[in-house]
């Protein structure tokens, strides 16, 4: 990975190492691509969010700048109509089985769905769609945090640190389809599981899924 | 010829004539032949086949009987194979055990060989007709299919004694690249849906360095109706090994897996059997017919998902990870099952590979249409008549394989549409009926290939159910991990249900379209990018149905429940009958003071009853669309 190429993200040159993925040399070098599932120590791309969509010269449809390796020469645009469309659409989706109720949440203004309805002039709101939150109990067991189904947006990011940097296993994903979410084993709650409220999990939630309590007591 | 090489042809032809000895001295005597693959046996196969096996014993008669496969007429299971010497081969359809022992007292033991129940001849003859006399046997021409139900699925040397394994002894002979010229060559496409050049990814595996390489064979089939796959493993699965085993000495793999969905027990246990009598035969194992290649085949049972045949969620699967697809590339000819390049091919498509090896490219090519050479499989399902595994050339329109090759539509309705290429392919409407067949063609006019599933609707089909339907099958099947996937199915499933429930809202047709294209170009895998097709082609060729179902409450099919009610005609009723009262589960039929009958309509749970009971007697029940009130009840 040492060689660098050169590359253009919206027109500016970059130098940066040759095969990185697009979505960390655009946000190292202060451009914003949206992401939610994207993780740098993560060897392979989960590509689970749809959210990064960039355009790259000469290929025929948008693709995910978190899959995407930098190649010498490559002329990459992070805005064009057909970017913005997907990437609304899909941020909709994500938002139709979020909870929003912002104003009650321990992440507002520090969350990654706000900032990227800020970058990218969306709605917090739904409009063409149809809302799919289910109620979900909040597991408040952990003395320090708390976990808040309804809001989780399936990210990932608090399963591969628990498997892969606190290497406890205490949650992971579970069912399929509209059913998937983020789960101890047999469904018990945090205290009750493997979890040793080591925090490194709620530290990684972009949004309102995970929160330490004294953020919510703020 | 090199010495190895010599040494390979030798041992071959001496396995072949050992084959050809014990499959002539079957041939001297008369032997049954009884379908007993997953579909004869849904309709009575085991019980035809006891029904044989007592009625000869009893008898004491010499005759041999022998489970094959399917021979693709599903619409005439279970079937049953007479070769009697002095008489043509004989099939019959529709076997039941009367027939069954009819067919041991008067043809086996006398020699009336029963043509009122016959079928079709084998081959041509003075006496009876041959497949090839019917419009279907016209049309159809079966490279893949041509042993199915014809040759012992259990039993190696019925195989080597049609010169099976031949193309495997050739290949050895051959330098690998040679083998994977020939392939290229002949434009082979992958029959697991997405059509790519099996050649080139061939190439591709071959190409990559590495001292560990593994091919699968993926034998997932998961769409709902098809059972192509299921067939050719359960009737011929020693093609299909011959196949995999000449993949893996192209591209240079030591082991192999076959990758059978758990619902499939049938095909497993044939399976089994296949590998250990190849194993026995050298065909399989350590330095294969003696050559310096040795390679191993195990079967892996799948879990049953239908996203599992997805190949980077079957490698998953594999691993022992959840059958959740990942991002290519890297594609798994590069880097597959444990990182190694992994080569994964269609059983269809494998089950074509001894076929070009053997007859050549030009051979191959020379049948179906110059971007998609060969011929295609196909499940044909619904309101045909004639349903079953067909083979036809590609380039063959869907107006032949439906009209000629499936014999019409099914009790004089008509033809409304045609779902092509398994849950998530279009639907096309009468004006696509002279569509070649073929890879391109059907993506153009917005249905696919997909696996083979083809399913034939009528009149009495609402186009909107049906989009409904396809996609809550998808929807159900989506692993979740994707956004458009699992979120975006699920707001075009809510939709689709609002417009058959009769909620359907001004805009929703613009909804679905510009969700279904979000969903197609933003997908993580194959599902999702398809999962919209249904809805797709069915508003582009049935706009009117969605447009009856929003404006006006009205299903013009008659199908969608919350749409319709039911009514009994007084003029056409008539007050000596009351078999529609005595039909209606809940009593919400009853006889009028002037004994016509007539229909409560708060009781009636629309399960149409009462209106299959009249229609062969006056035909006086009738459904009306939008609801309409109940006669006589302002
Ligand atoms: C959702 C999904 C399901 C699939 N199911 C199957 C299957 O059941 N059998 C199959 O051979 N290919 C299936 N495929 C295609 C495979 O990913 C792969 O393309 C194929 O096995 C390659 O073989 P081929 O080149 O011979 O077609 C599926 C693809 C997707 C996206």
């Amino acid at each position: 990975m040492s060689r660098k190429v050169t590359i253009t993200i919206d027109d500016r040159q970059l130098t940066v190492p040759e095969g990185e993925k697009l979505l960390w040399a655009a946000l190292d070098n202060g451009l914003y691509i949206p992401h939610l599932c994207g993780f740098r120590e993560s060897e392979r791309p989960a590509a689970g969010c749809r959210l990064c969509f960039v355009e790259v010269e000469g290929h025929p449809n948008p693709v995910t700048a978190c899959t995407e390796p930098a190649v010498e020469g490559m002329v990459v645009m992070t805005r064009s109509p057909r970017v913005d469309r997907l990437v609304r659409t899909a941020f909709e989706l994500i938002i139709s089985n979020h909870r929003l109720d912002c104003a009650n949440c321990a992440k507002n203004g520090d969350c990654e769905l706000q900032r990227i309805a800020k970058a990218r002039k969306l709605k917090l709101k739904l409009t063409r769609l149809r809302q799919l939150v289910k109620e979900t109990p909040v597991d408040d067991s952990p003395q320090s945090f708390s976990y808040d189904a309804s809001r989780c947006v399936l990210c990932g990011r608090c399963v591969w640190v628990d498997h892969n940097k606190a290497k406890v296993g205490a949650i992971g994903f579970i069912r399929r389809g509209i059913s998937r979410k983020v789960s101890t084993f047999g469904e018990v709650c945090l205290t009750d599981s493997r979890c040793t409220q080591c925090g490194e999990c709620v530290k990684v939630c972009p949004v309102g899924a995970l929160t330490f309590k004294e953020a919510a007591d703020k | 010829m090199s010495d190895s090489a010599l040494v390979v042809e030798q041992n071959y032809e001496q396995l072949k004539n050992l084959a050809l000895q014990k499959h002539g001295e079957i041939k001297e005597k008369p032997y049954v032949l009884v379908g007993t693959a997953t579909c004869g046996r849904a309709a009575g196969a085991l019980g035809v086949l006891d029904t044989f096996r007592n009625e000869i014993d009893n008898r004491q008669l010499d005759v041999n009987i022998i489970e094959v496969g399917c021979m693709g007429h599903c619409y005439a299971e279970p079937m049953v194979i007479i070769y009697k010497p002095g008489f043509p081969p004989l099939c019959y359809g529709s076997v039941d055990e009367g027939k069954a022992a009819r067919l041991v007292t008067d043809f086996l033991i006398e020699d009336d060989p029963c043509f009122e129940f016959a079928m079709a001849a084998l081959e041509p003859n003075d006496l009876f007709p041959t497949f090839g006399d019917y419009p279907r046997g016209v049309y159809e021409q079966k490279v893949i299919l041509a042993d199915c139900g014809l040759i012992d699925p259990e039993n190696i040397d019925d195989y080597l004694a049609c010169g099976g394994y031949g193309a495997l002894a050739k290949a050895l002979a051959m330098k690998p690249e040679e083998v994977i010229a020939e392939i290229k060559d002949a434009q082979l496409r992958g029959r697991g849906g997405a059509g790519f050049p099996t050649g080139i990814k061939w190439e591709t595996c071959h190409d990559t360095p590495g001292p560990l390489k593994y091919v699968i064979c993926n034998a997932d089939e998961g769409d709902p109706g098809a059972f192509m796959d299921r067939a050719l493993l359960e009737s011929n699965p020693h093609q299909v090994l011959e196949g995999l085993v000449i993949s893996a000495c192209a591209v240079g793999a030591s082991q192999g897996y076959l990758y059978v969905r758990a619902e499939y027990p049938l095909a497993i246990t044939r399976l089994h059997t296949a590998l250990e009598q190849a194993r026995a035969k050298g065909l399989l194992g350590e330095s294969i017919l003696g050559s310096s290649f040795s390679f191993d085949i195990e079967i892996f049972k799948g879990s049953g998902a239908f996203v599992c045949g997805e190949e980077t969620a079957l490698i998953a699967s594999i691993e022992g990870h959840a059958g959740i697809p990942t991002h290519r590339p890297p594609f798994p000819a590069v880097s597959g099952l444990r990182g190694k390049p992994t080569l994964i091919d269609n059983v269809k498509t494998l089950s074509y590979i001894p076929h070009i090896v053997q007859k050549g490219a030009d051979w191959f090519k020379s049948i179906g249409t110059p971007n998609s050479p060969g011929t295609a499989v196909f499940a044909l399902a619904g309101k045909v008549v004639g349903t079953g595994l067909v083979e036809v050339p590609m380039g063959t329109t869907l107006r032949t394989l439906i009209y000629d090759v499936g014999d019409g539509i099914k009790d004089g309705k008509t033809f409304k549409a045609v779902q092509i290429g398994g849950p998530s392919g279009g639907c096309l409407p009468e004006s696509a009926l002279d569509i070649s067949i073929d890879f391109d063609s059907l993506r153009e006019a917005g249905a696919m290939m997909g696996s083979g599933g083809i399913v034939v609707l009528n009149e009495d089909d609402c186009m909107v159910e049906v989009a409904r339907f396809f996609l809550e099958f998808v929807q159900n099947e989506s692993c979740g991990k994707c956004t458009f996937c699992r979120l975006g199915t699920k707001q075009m499933l809510d939709i689709l249900t609002d417009i058959t429930k009769g909620h359907g809202r001004p805009g929703d047709i613009e909804l679905l379209l510009d969700l279904a294209e979000d969903i197609k170009t933003g997908s993580l895998c194959g599902l999702g990018k398809t999962a919209p097709n249904p809805v797709l082609t069915t508003i582009n060729f049935f706009r009117h149905e969605y447009e009856a179902h929003i404006n006006e409450g009205r299903c013009p099919a008659l199908m969608c429940k919350d749409l319709i009610t039911f009514h009994i005609s007084a003029e056409k009723c008539s007050k000596l009958c009351d078999a529609c009262v005595g039909s209606c589960p809940v009593e919400a039929v009853y006889t009028r003071p002037d004994m016509l009958k007539a229909i409560h309509l708060d009781k009636c749970v629309k399960c149409d009853n009462c209106l299959t009971t009249c229609r062969t007697l006056y035909d006086a029940v009738i459904k009306k669309s939008p609801p309409a009130a109940e006669e006589g009840v302002s």
